[in-house]
């Protein structure tokens, strides 16, 4: 009998230390995540400001001027849950007017110009990577938090169900200058 | 920035994953960072100032081959050690899942870590079995990085995710720069590679030399490796023998110049690439490639626009290339040129670029690496003296 209740209480101990251990490891996936959006908000919003930068500085055409301010400045404005939405339509606007190298050739040989380019291509670039780190943290809290034990013991708590950031982050060719995958 | 990168496999043994880091290392040292490597070495072994010891790696057969690991209570605790008194801003850990010191850093890290996918294996029992055991501990890698688009893809079907896709990189200018050796060149086909690994491919090259001398009496084949030499021309009539020479391993310079002297580059590989970064070199080096059809090495040869392709294995159909580029300089010129266009993306400058780009992300407001010390019974239950 006694031998018994020994048994269960390890057991008991044991499930209990499994799960505080589950609960760790979902704190720390969540606290990921967190790192992850903070650090594709301030990509987003680098990218944002450096096209809104370029579109007021006059080395480009009034037209493309004009596409990029509006584009960039509704990505910066945008709601959270027309975010997505207004960030790929930056990325669109972007590919239109730094589709093809000779314009971005001609906004390099203004003074100034060249280091605008670069800025502006390391930002197309970091976001998609940005992206990807953040999806990939959210697919691995929503794997976990799917799984029985997390959802039989609430071990969540009342953390928001983690979700992906979708949007189009196809950087401009001629920007991106090697294949981006 | 600081940087701790934790090498998997013995710093003494030389291996493609080993030069990726030290070349790495030196780069981010050049751009002025503080940069500590963490691999398995003998003690006796010089090493460079930035290397840390993590102690003796132990021979176990792995993947394949005998891989030389790092696993245990000792080598944990140096693990510890060293992620103690680095105090870095982001620790870079290749190859996570063999079960070696990128793993156990793995384990032992908290914050900022980045992990760089090498291999690109076929989904293995002991991988699936391994599963619930690899899965906490990748689950702190914040940014993950695959060598190549193939090697992107196994992780994905593997382990779920995703990854950034930054190739390995190469000195392009060290192998642009070399001087040829006239005694290598004219009409010769260039090997690099273990002569005893049948993964390298030289048996296959060696079924397709009779061909190639029957068309080219004059082709030398120059074989650069460890291994078995007189086992490797076993299969060769006699008279051909003297066609093949062999160099036994080569220094860098001796690697870069010769790639610089053939006619043509042959890496008949029959598999277990996952990227080929000896085809990047021989572009770089201005050599005409010729590869197997290997996934890693037609993204590597840009779809077979920067090299030519032939089918794995297929002894007939590298003869039938290799004579064909040998007896066509205007074809050969117009792949030099594509091969050194192509390769500029494999340059460290792009390649480190990209890398420090995944570094900043990812410490980008977030606190440095820490031991990750693990809660104990007493602060679960909120008894912990703070």
């Amino acid at each position: 009998m006694i031998e018994t209740l020994i048994w269960i209480a390890v057991a008991v101990v044991a499930i209990g230390m499994y799960l505080s251990w589950t609960a760790g490891r979902l704190d720390r996936l969540h606290t990921r995540i967190d790192a992850a959006r903070a650090a594709l908000d301030a990509q987003l919003l680098r990218r944002a400001s450096v096209t809104q930068e370029l579109a007021t500085s006059g080395v480009l055409d009034p037209a493309a001027s004009i596409v990029l301010y509006e584009a960039a400045h509704a990505a910066r404005q945008a709601e959270e849950e027309h975010r997505e939405v207004a960030e790929s339509e930056l990325s669109a606007a972007l590919r239109a007017v730094f589709g093809e190298t000779a314009q971005v050739e001609a906004v390099k040989e203004i003074p100034g110009g060249e280091e605008a380019a670069s800025e502006l291509a390391a930002a197309v670039r970091r976001v998609p990577m940005a992206r990807r780190f953040h999806n990939d943290a959210v697919r691995a809290a929503r794997a976990l938090r799917r799984h029985r034990k997390v959802r039989w013991f609430r071990l969540a708590g009342h953390a928001p169900f983690p979700l992906a950031f979708e949007m189009d982050d196809e950087p401009p060719v001629a920007l991106a200058d090697r294949p981006v995958s | 920035m600081k940087i701790g990168i934790v090498c998997p496999y013995s710093w003494d043994v030389p291996g493609g994953v080993q030069f990726h880091i030290r070349d790495l290392a030196e780069h981010l040292i050049r751009l002025g960072h503080q940069v500590s490597v963490l691999a398995p070495a003998d003690d006796e072994t010089p090493l460079p100032p930035y290397v840390v010891s993590a102690g003796r790696a132990v021979p176990v057969p792995y993947n394949g081959s005998v891989a030389r690991l790092n696993f245990g209570f000792l080598s944990a605790a140096r693990v510890r050690r060293w992620l103690h008194d680095g105090t870095f801003d982001v620790i870079h850990i290749h190859e996570p899942t063999s079960p070696s010191l990128g793993l156990l850093a793995c384990w032992a890290a908290q914050g900022p870590i980045v992990a760089t996918f090498h291999t690109s294996n076929p989904r293995s029992r002991a991988m699936i079995a391994a599963y619930p055991i690899l899965q906490p501990a990748l689950e702190k890698i914040s940014a993950r990085i695959a060598v190549s688009e193939y090697a992107r893809r196994t992780l994905v079907e593997h382990l779920g995710g995703d990854a950034v896709v930054i190739p390995n990189g190469v000195d392009v200018g060290f192998f642009a720069a070399a001087e040829p050796k006239a005694e290598w060149q004219g009409g010769t086909i260039g090997f690099i590679g273990r002569i005893d690994e049948p993964r390298k491919g030289l048996p296959v090259l060696m079924r397709a030399l009779p061909a190639i001398l029957a068309a080219r009496p004059d082709t030398r084949l120059l074989v650069a490796g460890r291994g078995d030499e007189e086992e490797a021309v076993a299969s060769l009539p006699e008279a051909m023998r003297e066609r093949v020479e062999f160099l036994g391993m080569v220094s860098d310079e001796d690697k870069a110049r010769l790639l610089r002297s053939v006619d043509v580059y042959v890496a008949p590989n029959t598999g277990g690439e996952s990227f080929g970064i000896i085809l990047v070199e021989a572009m770089s080096a201005g050599a005409p490639v010729l590869a197997s059809d290997l996934d890693a090495f037609a993204q590597v040869l840009d779809l077979g626009a920067a090299g030519e392709l032939f089918a794995s294995e297929d002894a007939d159909a590298l003869a039938e290339a290799a004579i064909r580029l040998l007896g066509d300089p205007e074809r050969r010129a117009e792949l030099r040129e594509r091969g050194a266009a192509h390769v500029r993306r494999f340059d460290w400058s792009t390649v480190g670029a990209d890398i420090l780009a995944v570094y900043e992300t990812v410490t980008d407001g977030a606190a440095s690496v820490a031991a990750d010390e693990r809660t104990g019974l007493r602060a679960r239950f909120g008894l912990a003296r703070e």
